[in-house]
């Protein structure tokens, strides 16, 4: 239960960064806060040649919160952007989301880019990503890209990083006006990882009719499973909503499979449950505009 | 100029601190200097060195405990810059420079216990103890954020630590206790506890990191 031996990068600037990253290629990994990356380490899941850490760079530290989005940079905690006054008003879903990632010490080290960047199949931040429509940006010493938040998580805990790319940033989109949001999971102990998760993002037209409505559910498939329920709930009114039928399409669409927590029938069953619970606290939450959990 | 001044100012030089003129190799040891509850300690390590093992193998603080090594028990949580984290999950390269508080941190320099720890003795917080210290640095942590939290914000702050002896009952009535305690005195939950005796005199700080 000791990391295996590796060598130590620490550069000071997010050029040395991807300097070291170019220079490394595939034996290189980034280590931002370690709370995925170390216990593999010590479990010597992960054996990479090289580790690139990015405590000491200069930068990468900001949360940007503007009239279109929040932008997470690579060195952000979860416990940071959690508790950014900011942040919450501007899209709540993140706040939704980030209380229920792991436990308060943890959320002290990890990062919220490096958590969408290890790709794990329960993780919040992925799916919260891919429900806003947000993107990464990613960095390499000839060049950057974008890649959106729903295509970015390939497989579990693989993403799409090239080896010599620096995941350097998460971009969560502001919702439109009269949209409404909600994260809810269950785990056997709270902070553990989820039996599974759901996000539910729900627009109202004038009439505080639905116009769009689609959920994501985490730690039941590879990656984030979308649904998108809008012609199923479309026009309902949101004090009367029926939503037997997206309940029924949400457990049409994910086929989870047994493990030693729970059997992949339970799963299906909860996430169906929790789908109907976090539609009904997303509406809420657009109709009152405040945050429903 | 005291012996701790002179410490300081001999690694003040950060052209040497790790990975600063490239990297260090796998077998290398490099020179990690914390400041351990008040005093600067240092060790040559390799990179590969966890926190925990940096604390209690070099540094012989053998009060943090470790229990699973991947971050799921808690035992081994310190405080870094006053914030709990795991030290299992931490490399010591990476937080060189920083401040830790350990378990060996929080009594008084007259060993009288902090509110938290007094909080776990007075209601059999603790059997075997092994989880304690962990559990303690996390409430410390917890209630800094939370001075003054219910029992369900209790249950949740303290959800990141196991015991497998007390069924956690106690150690509620020992968070609640001390919160209670620290809210009155306005102490610093992160903070070495100053002591009943201190009227007037402020402890003259941490004796030893010991």
């Amino acid at each position: 239960m000791k990391p295996p031996p590796f060598a130590y990068h620490a550069p000071r600037t997010v050029d040395g960064v991807l300097a070291a990253l170019a220079e490394l290629g595939d034996e290189g990994k980034v280590l931002a806060g370690g709370q995925s990356l170390v216990p593999m380490l010590n479990m010597r899941l992960a054996q990479p040649e090289a580790l690139v850490d990015l405590s000491r760079v200069d930068g990468l530290d900001a949360i940007e919160v503007t009239d279109t989005h929040v932008r997470v940079e690579a060195r952000v905690t979860h416990e940071r952007l959690r508790r950014d006054p900011r942040v919450t008003p501007a899209v709540p879903l993140l706040r939704q989301a980030l209380d229920w990632v792991a436990h308060p010490v943890i959320r002290n080290r990890g990062t919220s880019v490096g958590s969408i960047v290890h790709a794990d199949p329960a993780a919040e931040l992925p799916a919260v990503l891919g429900l806003l429509g947000g993107h990464m940006e990613l960095r390499r010493v000839d060049g950057s890209r974008e890649v959106a938040g729903r295509d970015y998580l390939l497989s579990p805990l693989d993403s799409d990083t090239a080896p010599e790319e620096l995941a350097v940033a998460a971009v969560f989109p502001r919702p439109s006006a009269h949209t409404g949001s909600s994260f809810l999971e269950l785990a056997r102990r709270h902070g553990d990882y989820a039996l599974a998760g759901v996000g539910a993002v729900v627009r109202l037209d004038e009439d505080r009719r639905l116009v769009s409505a689609e959920v994501a559910c985490i730690g039941v498939g590879g990656v984030p499973v979308y649904v998108g329920l809008t012609e199923a709930l479309r026009g309902q009114p949101h004090d009367a909503l029926d939503l037997a039928d997206a309940v029924g399409l949400v457990r049409a669409a994910i086929d989870p499979s047994d493990d030693i927590h729970a059997t992949g029938a339970y799963r299906t069953h909860l996430t169906g449950v929790l789908a109907e619970r976090a539609l009904t606290q997303a509406t809420a939450h657009a109709t009152h505009e405040e945050i429903a959990a | 100029m005291s012996a701790t001044d002179a410490t300081t100012s001999a690694r003040t030089a950060t052209s040497d601190r790790p990975g600063a003129s490239g990297a260090v190799g796998p077998y290398d040891r490099v020179e990690v200097e914390l400041t351990v509850n008040g005093v600067p300690r240092a060790a040559f390590v390799p990179p590969r060195r966890l926190l925990s093992d940096f604390i209690r193998h070099d540094l012989e603080l053998t009060g943090t405990h470790v229990g699973c090594e991947h971050g799921v028990c808690g035992a081994c949580t310190v405080l870094l810059d006053g914030q709990p984290i795991r030290s299992c999950l931490a490399l010591a390269v990476a937080v060189d420079g920083r401040e830790l508080t350990t378990i060996e941190g929080l009594a008084g320099p007259d060993g009288e216990l902090h509110p938290v720890q007094q909080g776990f003795q007075d209601h059999h917080g603790l059997q075997c103890g092994f989880c304690t210290p962990g559990f303690v640095l996390s409430a410390c942590g917890f209630l800094a954020e939370d001075p003054d939290p219910d029992e369900d914000t209790i249950r949740e702050g303290m959800a990141g630590n196991l015991c497998r002896c007390t069924g956690y009952a106690g150690i509620l009535q020992a968070v609640k206790q001390a919160a209670g305690v620290l809210r009155e005195t306005g102490a610093d939950p992160c903070a070495r506890h100053a002591g009943r005796a201190a009227d007037g005199a402020v402890a003259a700080g941490p004796e030893s990191g010991r």
